[in-house]
């Protein structure tokens, strides 16, 4: 049946079957590939979009919850003030290995920036540990994110 | 996107060829003649110049995380002498006759491509040298180059390459044995911190990987394959599932079978294909799927049928003999002291964080694949193979790759998408689901060892005894599943037995990071750091004394090894090397000179894989059952070079933190033949809360460079575990902790 999102601040109506995945909508019916799918069940993050602001995991959000709310991806956070600074220090620090989960982080860190704009350590964990990176680029998404905050001065390595 | 028109192109290419001895013979096939002048000028297979001077350079190998799509180019761009800001890097789609071997495995990246990479860049840039000469009719001698300009000083003329690409491109190729490449203390490139070639897609989410592959017309499907390896699918209710909303097919796979039948080896395996117009729509008809399979001889076969048959083989005798050097038996004898022990280490799963998939177009006798491979050429066999077609007909364009830790070694998908395709007539993607993924995995074998050791009154090790009990079919040891005779401490101890002996297994293994030596490692260096402490020497200095020298006379040189197999040999073992990087981590670390809290302790372990020295100590608090790694310092000697020290360290860093989740939790179980696992709640991965700090330190030795990818997993797990030790007396001989409720939160 169809629905009309809001997509990164353009209205979509598709026609699919209430049960539908927002992120097989976004992917195979709206051909926005950033958002990825690693686990399917809201166990790695990689689809992690934006609803009003507030992270999910669009794998196990069916497209029925999400009529007339705001929804943006990894395709458009960067027209945000802190979803830029976020891929900004991501490309400084040089965090990606396969890349592959580093949307669903950024999504994840761009949501706690905006939330805790100076996070502590124990906030990045409590914030970040819902997104899973099989490389483990972990000491690098932790430096990007105290980039982007500010909290530490551009740096490179480590 | 690849292809440069015939017309517009003259194509010399480098050829590389493994030389016996496995030396690199460069050999030129150079082939048609063009007229550049306006469009792009092709310099030789790596190279092209646009008139504008930007340069675009072919990445040739598969990308998956390790990094060589921005290395390998780097290589070319530094022999060349162009800015990096002025590159293009553009992934190369297989082609063998152009390229030689195009494989992510093995950490072979560098060293194989080191010398072939630096002369084609150097090549070209010789040509380029060669075009600016001619124009200003003056000696080559005279040119220099900066920048990707040829400069004249003399007359204070300059020519960019892009000035200079159309006439280059039409010289003869020059020999690559007489053109210069630059002295290493002159690279600018090389050596420093240069940032992913894809960053900019991947933190804007712009198409890149397998999954995000679409072609005109393109059908998606699911492959639902038997839980139990080896078994087929006799019926299925076919019809209900065709009419589940969106589903276009649905029908059996008999499966193709690798004519080698005395192994467990990629293949077609036999399933039932849905497919329809979107991704979602197949996975959820596959809900209403209901197969009769017929399961096959393997649904006997348990992980704890497993455990209980290697106890009683620990009884017997091994079954194979690898290794005998002195008298064990006698030497345990007359040892001072005796230490016995039993270690295990269970299959796990590489779990690369994109599922596999493929996609593929058959039509009219051919098939193009789209493919996150680490191994195109396997996937072009594979696919031929199944469909009955010549492997000229199969065109492989590759993708950038989830992750692949050698499960893309293995490109079984590629076969399903491209005999679903076939019989669809449309091009197809398939996309497995996380638990299609964990369930259909080669896995990292698991292995059962005794082992015994003999110390003398001097605490000296003079006496190894190895019983392995692993798995195979028949007499042949499962892939990744053999004990080497070379293992360390082989050759530094003068007693030394090692024997083996296989249980049938009918589940799938293979290559993972660090095949074999990433349990190997565990296992001996773990059991060295109890022999260390029964000697009552610190272990550091127990193990510099052990590697202070070789007790045991060299094998007799082998027979050179030629082709593919020369391409993955390992280098002799230099304890040198080793020690000189054991001693660098140690006073990192502060081994020794360090007072720790009651409960923390620090434990040490080395390694030697994949031609690369490396060493970690850990630091480890235990509280109770918890136990949390506070910090890894590691060390590492791969040569005199680090190609890019953003790629190296992130390697490394990654490697290590791979350890750090192997040892907590990872585990796969066969129960009946099949899986228990099948995503992350029962397979969990390290999180960044449990992620401990990784100190990384290179020694840059002189010695040729070597790779990355590998070595540095496989100390990681024997530092943390020694360290267990010295924190609270207590031995880890299985893994993972999680199994014996030691894992952090
Ligand atoms: S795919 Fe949604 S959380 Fe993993
Ligand atoms: S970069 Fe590969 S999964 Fe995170």
């Amino acid at each position: 049946m169809p629905h009309t999102l809001t997509v990164n601040g353009q209205a979509r109506t598709i026609d699919v079957e209430d049960d539908t995945p927002l992120l097989w909508v976004l992917r195979d019916v709206l051909d926005l590939k950033g958002t990825k799918f690693g686990c399917g069940i809201a166990l790695c993050g990689a689809c992690t979009v934006h609803l009003d602001g507030q992270p999910v995991r669009s794998c196990s959000t069916p497209v029925s919850g999400v009529a007339g709310r705001k929804i943006t991806t990894i395709e458009a956070i960067g027209e945000t003030q802190v979803g830029k600074k976020v891929q900004d220090a991501w490309l400084a620090v040089d965090v990606a290995q396969c890349g592959y989960c580093q949307a669903g982080q950024i999504m994840s860190a761009t949501a706690l920036l905006s939330a805790i704009p100076k996070p502590t350590d124990a906030d990045i964990d409590a914030h970040m540990s819902g997104n899973l990176c099989r490389c483990a680029t972990y000491t690098r998404i932790r430096t990007a994110i105290k980039q982007a905050a500010g909290l530490e001065t551009a740096k490179t390595e480590g | 996107m690849n292809s440069i028109s015939p017309k517009t192109s003259r194509r010399g290419f480098l050829k590389a060829s493994a030389a016996t001895g496995g030396g690199l013979l460069l050999t030129i096939n150079f082939t048609g003649i063009a007229n550049a002048a306006t469009g792009p000028a092709q310099i030789n297979a790596y190279v092209r110049v646009m008139p504008d001077g930007i340069v675009s350079i072919m990445a040739k190998n598969p990308e998956v995380g390790q990094g060589v799509k921005t290395s390998l180019p780097m290589i070319i761009a530094e022999e060349l002498d162009v800015d990096w800001s002025q590159v293009r890097v553009e992934q190369a789609s297989l082609d063998t006759e152009k390229y030689g071997l195009q494989i992510a495995g093995g950490s072979t990246s560098i060293p194989r491509n080191w010398d072939l990479l630096r002369t084609a860049g150097a090549t070209g840039r010789q040509m380029l040298v060669t075009a600016a000469a001619k124009t200003w009719n003056v000696p080559e001698v005279e040119c220099t180059t900066a920048s990707g300009k040829v400069l004249h000083q003399k007359s204070g003329r300059s020519l960019g390459y892009g000035d200079l690409a159309a006439k280059a491109a039409t010289l003869p190729v020059p020999d690559p044995k007489t053109v210069a490449l630059k002295d290493p203390k002159d690279f600018k490139l090389i050596g420093k911190f240069t940032r992913d070639v894809d960053g900019p897609a991947i933190v804007t989410g712009r198409p890149l990987f397998g999954i995000d592959v679409t072609r005109p017309g393109m059908l998606h499907a699911v492959y639902e394959k038997c839980p139990v390896f080896g078994g087929k699918a006799v019926k299925a209710n076919l019809d209900e599932v065709k009419a589940q909303p969106g589903v276009t097919h649905a029908f059996i796979v008999e499966g193709v079978a690798p004519a080698d039948k005395s192994t467990v080896t990629t293949q077609l395996y036999p399933g039932v294909a849905i497919v329809a117009d979107t991704w979602w729509h197949a996975q959820r008809a596959r809900q209403k799927l209901r197969v009769e399979w017929d399961e096959g001889e393997v649904a006997t076969q348990s992980s704890t049928g497993f455990a209980a048959r290697a106890q009683e083989l620990f009884k017997a005798k091994p079954e194979k003999e690898v290794r005998k050097d002195g008298d064990v038996d006698a030497a345990f004898k007359s040892a001072a002291k005796t230490i016995e022990a039993s270690y295990s280490y269970p299959f796990i799963a590489h779990a690369s964080m994109e599922p596999m998939n493929c996609t593929a177009h058959y039509h009219d006798g051919t098939c193009d694949l789209w493919v996150p491979s680490q191994t195109p050429a396997q996937a072009r066999s594979i696919v031929a193979k199944s469909l009955g077609i010549p492997e000229a007909n199969v065109a492989v364009n590759l993708t950038r790759g989830g992750g692949g830790f050698g499960r893309r070694l293995n490109p079984d998908f590629a076969a399903e998408a491209a005999w679903i395709s076939k019989v669809t007539g449309t091009p197809v993607k398939v996309l497995w689901t996380r638990e299609d993924d964990m369930r259909h995995d080669y896995y990292r074998p698991g292995g059962f060892h005794h082992l015994k050791a003999g110390l003398d009154k001097d605490g000296k090790l003079i006496a190894l005894s190895d019983h392995m009990v692993t798995y195979g079919q028949g007499d042949k040891y499962a892939a990744s599943a053999n004990l080497a005779a070379n293992i360390f401490p082989a050759e530094f101890v003068p007693n030394l037995l090692f024997g083996a002996t296989i249980m049938q297994l009918g589940v799938p293994t293979g290559a993972l990071r660090a095949p074999g030596s990433n349990a190997l490692a565990f296992t001996f260096q773990s059991f060295l750091d109890e022999v260390a402490h029964a000697s009552g020497k610190d272990p550091l200095q127990f193990h510099l004394d052990l590697l202070s020298e070789k007790r045991v006379p060299p094998a007799p040189p082998a027979p050179p090894l030629t082709g593919a197999a020369a391409a993955f040999a390992t280098p002799p073992f230099s304890h040198e090397r080793m020690r000189e990087t054991l001693k660098l981590v140690a006073e990192k670390a502060g081994w020794g000179k360090r007072t720790l809290a009651k409960g923390t302790g620090l434990g040490i372990a080395y390694y030697f894989s994949h031609a690369g020295y490396v060493a970690h100590v850990a630091e480890v608090t235990v509280k109770g059952d918890d136990i949390k790694v506070d910090k890894v310092w590691v060390a590492a000697d791969v040569g005199s070079q680090i190609v890019n020290p953003s790629g190296a360290l992130n390697q490394v860093q990654g490697a290590t933190l791979d350890g750090v989740s192997q040892i907590y939790g990872a585990e796969i179980t066969v129960a009946h033949g099949r899986i228990e696992q099948g995503n992350f709640d029962d397979y969990p991965l390290l999180r960044i809360n449990q992620a401990p700090p990784v100190e990384v330190h290179f020694l840059q030795s002189a010695n040729s460079p070597t790779g990355l990818g590998e070595p540095a997993l496989p100390p990681t797990l024997p530092a943390i575990a020694n360290a267990i030790f010295a924190a609270s007396g207590r031995r880890v001989r299985d893994l993972p902790l999680r199994k014996a409720s030691m894992a952090s939160a």
